[in-house]
Order: C-alpha cells, then structure tokens, then sequence
C-alpha cells in the first residue's frame, strides 16, 4: 500500500510542507518494498485547481494514503469517494526520513 | 418596496457511502432503440434508498444522518422512488451523479503520534494507526453522539402536560387522544414543542 508524503524538499531531511496541495515535492513511499520516489509537484503555481490536480497526480500512482500538514476544503469530499486515507500531522518538526520510519511499523 | 424572489438555498446532504457503481443500463430485445437519455439519480436520493429501504432506518433516524430535516428527507426519497420507477417504465438508463452532497467520513486521533486521520473506507474497522502503528486512538464520533441524543428526543412516550405523568406510547394511537389518567387532561408527545418537559 503506498503513502504519499508531502514534502517541501528532495532529501531525506526535509520536513513535511504547510499545505498538501502546493507542496514542492510528494513522495510516494511503498512501507512492503521500501522503494521511494520523489516527484516534483507540477501543480504548484497553478491559480486554482490546485487539490484535484494533485490528487490525480497521486491517484495514478495508486496511492492509498497521503500524510500532509493541513488538507484544502475540497480535498475531503474528493479523497473519501476515492477510499484515500487522510493524515493530518499537526506536529511538522518531523523530517521525512523519521516519517517513513514511523510507516514501517 | 422590493421584493427578491428567490428560492431558499439547499443545505448541504451528507452522504456516507458513495455508489459503488455510476448506473445501470436496460438489457434485452429493443432495449437499444428505446430513449438514450439516461436519467439522473442524485447522490442524495440513492443515499435516501440506502438509508431507508437497504438499512431499514426510518425516515427520521435517516434524515439525521444526512444532516437534513426529516421533511426534506422524505422529499428526496419521495424524487428518488419517482426516479427509478420512471426508468423502469420507460426503459431508461439510470446514471447516479449530482446533487448538493459531501462526502464524509469519520476523523481519529492517535495517542501515540499525535496525528489525525479518517477512515474512507467504512466496513473495515480502524484498530492501529495508520502512521505509527499505535493501538490507543480516539474517535470523533460527533453524529454519532447526536444520533443517540436525538434517539432519546424521540422517545415513544406519552406525557400529560399538566402533571408530568408519563406512559409508554401506544402505536396507532396519537398522544393527544389519550387522557391522563391522574388529571385527566388530554396527553403530549415527549419532546414536542407543546409539551414543555
């Protein structure tokens, strides 16, 4: 099952960016295979459309979880009719690297 | 003075589970040649069927759930039968889309962690936390709570307004046919707005 983290770098150091949809970079991790890919958000600088984009972008790499700071308003709706989990990490202190541990659990 | 015209806004209807399906089409001889134009069942009205005639609420405990009074519960569900029967006669398409919903799902929260999560997918049970694996979380089960607070709102039981005497309520017959029978003063549904207790 694989998790998509927002990220606001390329490096295993980075934290976990303020917003989901305009992060710089979603990391798509796979907890089974331990395989991680870094993808650079096309989306970013888009004017509106933002949270749909991003979350075709994840879909069509079959991501079943996405862990992000602060969700948008339009996300939910759009994520529980695709059965994608949520998880919202108040506390972004945490670098990517520790959260990934944490999903190998 | 001018006067504005204009219908009330609809409140949002909460919808729980999506459709797993987008529609159903006609099968059989001359079902292609029949009119192509499918028709539209609104998600709220195929979450009414569900609430009502799959989970066999009734239509107050349904209209909770979808967060709308229990009045335009029946209005939808009302729509929704017309709907489906308009298709079978007709021999229509029916396509599930539209309609002012949200999706909602439940929210938790780890101990371990301190994140907070959902659960999109309702008939699979949350035990651990997604992120960190820990065992002790705490559901927000708000609707649920008001569920259980309008449940006991809508108690069947009659009461006399005048003494407080309460009786359990007799189905088929309305409340205020009875008679107390300490005061004799004509009985009240417990929790309607004319009873006061």
């Amino acid at each position: 099952m694989k998790v998509a983290i927002a990220s606001n770098g390329n490096t295993l150091e980075s934290g976990l960016d303020t917003t989901f949809a305009r992060c710089n970079f979603f990391v798509v991790y796979d907890p089974e295979t331990r395989a991680m890919e870094f993808i650079p958000n096309p989306n970013k600088d888009l004017e509106e459309g933002v949270g749909p984009a991003s979350v075709r972008l994840l879909e069509s790499r079959s991501v079943k979880k996405i862990v992000a700071s602060e969700f948008g308003l339009k996300i939910k709706p759009l994520l529980d009719s695709l059965k994608i989990q949520m998880i919202v990490l108040k506390d972004s202190t945490k670098t990517i690297k520790e959260i990934m541990v944490m999903l190998n659990h | 003075m001018l006067i504005i015209f204009m219908p009330r806004v609809k409140t949002l209807r909460k919808v729980l589970n999506p459709p797993l399906i987008k529609g159903f089409k006609p099968y059989g001889p001359g079902s292609g040649n029949l009119n192509p134009e499918p028709v539209t069942l609104l998600f709220e009205e195929y979450e009414a069927l569900r609430l009502s005639d799959y989970d066999l609420l009734n239509h107050h405990q349904a209209s909770v759930m979808m967060g709308v009074s229990r009045p335009t519960f029946t209005r939808i569900y009302a729509s929704a039968l017309q709907k489906i029967a308009r298709a079978f006669v007709e021999g229509r398409q029916i396509a599930i889309d539209g309609g002012k919903v949200y999706f909602d799902s439940d929210w938790y929260q780890c101990s371990g962690c301190g994140c907070n999560f959902n659960n999109p997918e309702r008939e699979k049970e949350i035990e651990n936390c997604p992120l960190c694996g820990n065992r002790q979380i705490i559901s927000y089960d708000f609707p649920n709570d008001a569920d259980e607070d309008n449940a006991k709102h809508w108690e069947y039981v009659c009461v006399c307004p005048q003494c407080g005497f309460e009786q359990e309520h007799q189905l088929g017959i309305p409340c205020n046919h009875q008679v107390c029978p300490k005061c004799t003063h004509k009985m009240k549904r417990k929790g309607t707005p004319g009873c006061k207790i």
